[in-house]
């Protein structure tokens, strides 16, 4: 058995990314368990109460990263699990372009609707 | 220096039962993954509803919001989600501390603690999640 192991400098920008991203997102995404679920019972959400926490520009530029860097950290993982079961040739950059265009998708939706949160939609 | 480690391969689902600690770990990581992705993309369709809301009818975006927490399914299918979530964070450090080489030797034992982790956490939240609808 080895006496170490580290994965570190051996892959490319991906990789280290999604190491990044996870580092981000394992306080986020806990934050935002908590904030919503256990501060401000989901059941009692309000679109006036959504309005007062995304008013706030800490709070909306944390939401917007949050999206961000969880899109392209889950994103990205379904990809690597579809590489690592085979994905390759044609089919592989089919996968992989139609994922990305599904990332734009989802973070442009997720903008606007971050701003229609502040009471000023755009488009 | 790094040496690999010929763990057979994981992908091969049908030799589940000879799987270790550490297989369970990446297949658990990889499941979770996948349910917290296809979440994402629910969650912001949901909240999309924001957008009339901002129209001119907040009215929508809360009552979409609150009818869904009316319903005991939902509030279940938020325990399961809270269960992924939390093991997805807590194998994610451990796979961080795998990644720089940090207690390698007990790799195994820093699974199971996350899975009893992730039970106590879930079990401990159940009452806030489902107040009200029992």
């Amino acid at each position: 058995m080895a006496e170490h192991y580290s994965s570190f400098s051996r892959h490319g920008t991906g990789w280290l990314l999604q190491r990044l991203t996870a580092v981000f997102l394992i306080g986020v995404l806990a934050f935002h368990f908590m904030l919503l679920h256990f501060v401000n019972h989901a059941a009692d959400v309000t679109f006036m109460g959504t309005q007062m926490r995304m008013q706030q520009l800490g709070y909306f530029v944390t939401m917007i990263a949050f999206l961000v860097t969880a899109t392209f950290h889950g994103v990205n993982g379904v990809y690597n699990a579809l590489v690592n079961q085979g994905l390759a040739g044609t089919q592989r950059t089919v996968v992989k372009w139609s994922l990305v265009a599904a990332s734009v998708a989802l973070v442009l939706q997720g903008i606007r609707v971050a701003f229609a949160m502040t009471g000023s939609p755009i488009l | 220096m790094s040496q690999s480690y010929d763990r057979g391969l994981v992908e091969d689902f049908g030799r589940w039962r000879d799987f270790s600690a550490g297989m369970w770990a990446w297949v658990f990581h990889k499941f979770t993954g996948w349910v917290l992705i296809g979440y994402l993309f629910t969650h912001i369709a949901v909240l999309s509803t924001a957008i009339p809301a901002a129209g001119g009818d907040p009215s929508i975006y809360t009552n979409t919001l609150q009818g869904l927490e009316d319903l005991l399914v939902v509030r279940f299918l938020e325990v399961g989600l809270l269960a992924v979530a939390v093991f997805h964070i807590l194998n994610g450090i451990r796979l961080l501390f795998v990644d720089l080489g940090v207690g390698l030797t007990a790799q195994d034992k820093s699974f199971y603690a996350s899975l009893v982790l992730t039970g106590a956490i879930v079990v401990a939240s159940i009452p806030t999640f489902l107040v009200g609808q029992l």
